[in-house]
């Protein structure tokens, strides 16, 4: 951690995710950590190192492996006034929680009548790249891509991490705040001093173009954006847009862009059928179709069930930067 | 422009290449496809072509040195910016001339099927721009992917139409600008030939051309034609079709029947399976028997012809065949083949009826016996043993034979062997 100027320090995304938390716990005291190895173990990436001896047993709460029991218990004390943060240690353990996210976290507003808020983060590290196999390396987000009431962010520069966690903790409703885990240590940046937040919702555009609109989150918002300057270098002029939240989606400044670059590439690691890639197509082909001059394309995952450990399959899984800019140099030719 | 080029991965799990040799130092101009460094890696040495023509100006990467794929190792200061063909031509700046409707609504025959198709093609963003400026579709050129008219286009005719209402009747549009070569003679590519011009011939041309005449004047060509009832075939691989491009994602062509059947009698006449080896010092001349059946498949291109390798396609079953062939064809049309797949055939097989052709006379691919077309699939009406008249498949296959190898005795046979097996296939089975 090194602090360049007075006003922002140079931090990479895991250290910043264990600031934002470390100032939530500070300033506000209703806010609590809760999940396994969250305590004395400190969190698997150091996240809560020493937590435990600042801020006690009581909000930082080591848990059973039991995620039903985590999310749910965090429910309650969100219901009853509390700021909880839960945390599934990879969001490939997510699944056992599922009924306490979707069946009760994202209904309660509705099903209270407004009576009742359910103001939960939940942390998930998620995404593959990183010799994690079949269980370490799982996106998550389509599976709750479909619940209303739901939110879900995955930031994937230092700067946004601590500006969307924030909102996250102070929105009244439930987020599931996903952390691409290959980005924790490779990804730094500059992060303002100071409390702030990025409104939940507002996609970035991190490189204007003119040919083709390219539309990202997560790890591969670093590939995209690296393959879009290459393609520079060929006269090539790709926009590259970081959703950062998935949902609710920034309808806005895709179609934005779209308009102007008539061309849409989506990338995202999850499987392709049924992602997030496909709920953006059908959105842009029902509100911009007669501004397409080609077919939307989408650079996903292979829809198979899992990343396999053996470094062939992890990389026959993941999309690499020369993929990306092929099919970005394709689409453009178009 | 000046043009970086990168390490290139010579070979799918390569992620490294050491410059061996730099074929050419900073200042030497370069030509298009020409070989300008040699680079080995642990699968392959290989020479690497210019993509562009021009002047290297920088050689960033020492001999014997190794980095990985990717890496820039030289830049080209580009000649000639008005090469057509270049990959990286920014699409806004149409080369070609673009027709507007004119009132009358006179348009260019020439191309008009063509036209016609892209226009069918057209995306929605094009159709709605050629209604709001009023523009026909058909009468303009485009500049995409195959001819493709893209929005652009329909921007830059429209914004040519209205420069010219005022001063109509509209002049000609300037031709293309000619490259001019020492010599003076206005030059076109291969890809996109102006009349009245001469055409430079890229590298792969060069080697085709050279080749050709190789084989045609050292290997004495024999020819020879049977004609194969494929009806079986043609309902086994309709049967079958759905099911394998749902399975594969792969189209499942007539082709991989055939060459199945060119293995099994290719096995029954390994002499069909062989090269004439010339005398050379003290060795003498003779033939030798390859003893792995390596099945080369001519793929057409727009500018060139390759010839991948199916290897040892005898130990494949025709499901085997058309997953290879498939791969094999999509790399080639994506212009990703491999120095390894281009090496090593046995025996070629051209598919050559897909426009029609009846019958063709095929040169032998240097170093083999002989190659094998399959032509159109057609009905016709056949007479068969029993005297009945029947509506039958039929497909000509056509052989060219090196005749210093086989005699007709030999190759006859194969063909019959191969029109038995082909006719004995179907209409259901195992693939």
């Amino acid at each position: 951690m090194a602090v360049v100027s007075a006003n922002s320090t140079v931090m990479n995304n895991v250290e910043t995710v264990r600031a934002t938390l470390y100032e939530a716990l500070r300033n506000d005291e209703r806010t609590l950590i809760i999940g396994e190895d969250v305590g004395a173990r400190g969190n698997v990436f150091l996240i809560t190192k020493d937590f435990v001896g600042e801020f006690g047993e009581r909000r930082i709460v080591d848990t059973p492996i039991a995620e039903a029991s985590i999310v749910g218990i965090a429910v309650g004390m969100a219901m009853e006034g509390l700021r909880p943060i839960a945390e599934i240690q990879f969001a490939d353990f997510i699944y056992p929680s599922f009924n306490q996210i979707v069946g009760e976290a994202a209904k309660i507003r509705y099903r209270s009548n407004g009576e009742y808020t359910c103001p939960l983060v939940i942390r998930a590290p998620y995404g593959g790249g990183v010799r994690g196999a079949l269980s370490h390396s799982v996106s998550v987000e389509a599976l709750f891509y479909h619940v209303p009431g739901l939110k879900i962010v995955a930031p994937s520069f230092p700067a946004d991490v601590k500006g969307l966690l924030n909102a996250s903790i102070d929105d009244p409703d439930p987020v599931l705040f996903l952390e691409h885990k290959k980005t924790y240590r490779l990804i730094k940046g500059e992060v303002p001093n100071g409390h702030y937040t990025i409104p939940l919702g507002k996609a970035n555009v991190l490189k204007e173009g003119a040919q083709l609109s390219v539309v990202s989150y997560g790890l591969y918002v670093h590939w995209a954006l690296e393959a879009a300057r290459q393609l520079e270098q060929e006269g090539l002029s790709v926009e590259v847009i970081d959703l950062r939240s998935i949902r609710p989606m920034d309808k806005t400044t895709i179609l934005q862009s779209v308009e102007r670059t008539r061309k849409l590439l989506i990338i995202h690691e999850d499987n392709k059928f049924g992602g997030i890639g496909a709920e953006i197509s059908a959105m842009v082909a029902e509100e911009a179709l007669f501004n397409l001059d080609a077919p939307i394309r989408r650079l996903c995952g292979p829809d198979v069930p899992a990343m396999g450990y053996a470094l062939p399959l992890e990389e026959e899984f993941m999309s690499s930067p020369a993929e990306m800019a092929e099919a970005m140099r394709e689409m453009v030719k178009f | 422009m000046a043009t970086t080029i990168t390490m290139p991965q010579l070979g799918e799990t390569v992620t490294e290449g050491t410059v061996a040799q730099w074929l050419k130092n900073i200042g030497d101009s370069v030509d298009k496809y020409e070989d300008f460094v040699e680079v080995s890696t642990d699968k392959v040495n290989a020479g690497v072509p210019s993509p562009v023509t021009g002047t290297i100006t920088e050689l960033l990467v020492k001999e014997g040195e190794t980095v990985a794929t990717g890496t820039p190792i030289a830049v080209i200061e580009e000649t000639g910016a008005a090469a057509p063909a270049s990959a990286a031509a920014p699409v806004q700046t149409p080369s070609q001339p673009i027709q507007v409707a004119s009132p009358n609504g006179a348009k260019p025959s020439a191309i008009e099927s063509a036209e016609a198709e892209s226009a069918r093609g057209a995306s929605p963003a094009v159709r709605r721009l050629a209604r709001e400026h009023r523009l026909d579709i058909q009468t303009i050129k485009g500049t995409g992917v195959n001819g493709r008219v893209t929005a652009d286009d329909i921007l830059a005719a429209a914004r040519t139409a209205s420069s010219t209402t005022a001063t109509a009747p509209a002049p000609p549009p300037p031709p293309t600008a000619p490259t001019i070569v020492p010599g003076a003679t206005r030059t076109s590519t291969y890809a996109q030939p102006i009349p009245g011009t001469f055409v430079q011939l890229s590298q792969a041309r060069r080697i085709i051309a050279e080749r050709m005449v190789e084989s045609k004047h050292t290997a004495p060509h024999a020819w020879s034609m049977v004609e194969i009832d494929v009806t079986h075939v043609w309902q086994w691989r309709l049967r079958e079709k759905d099911r394998f491009e749902r399975e594969t994602g792969s189209k499942l062509t007539l082709l991989p029947f055939f060459i199945r059947a060119v293995v099994q009698a290719l096995a029954a006449f390994p002499l069909m399976n062989a090269k004439y080896v010339a005398a050379s010092g003290s060795s003498q001349s003779g033939i030798y028997v390859n003893d792995e059946v390596n099945i080369g498949v001519a793929i057409g291109l727009p500018a060139n012809l390759v010839v991948p390798v199916i290897k040892h396609a005898d130990k494949l079953s025709i499901k085997g065949i058309a997953i290879a062939a498939g791969d094999l064809i999509d790399r080639a049309r994506r212009g990703k083949l491999n120095v390894d797949d281009l090496a090593g055939g046995t025996f070629t097989v051209n598919n050559n009826g897909a426009n029609g052709s009846w019958a063709s006379a095929p040169i032998i691919n240097g170093g083999q016996a002989g190659i094998v077309t399959m032509e159109a699939v057609v009905k016709k009406l056949v007479v068969r043993d029993d005297d009945s008249i029947a509506i039958r498949q039929m497909m000509n296959s056509c052989l060219s034979l090196d005749h210093r190898v086989v005699d007709g005795y030999v190759a006859s046979g194969f063909l019959a062997d191969l029109k038995r097996r082909l006719e004995a296939m179907g209409p259901q089975g195992e693939l």
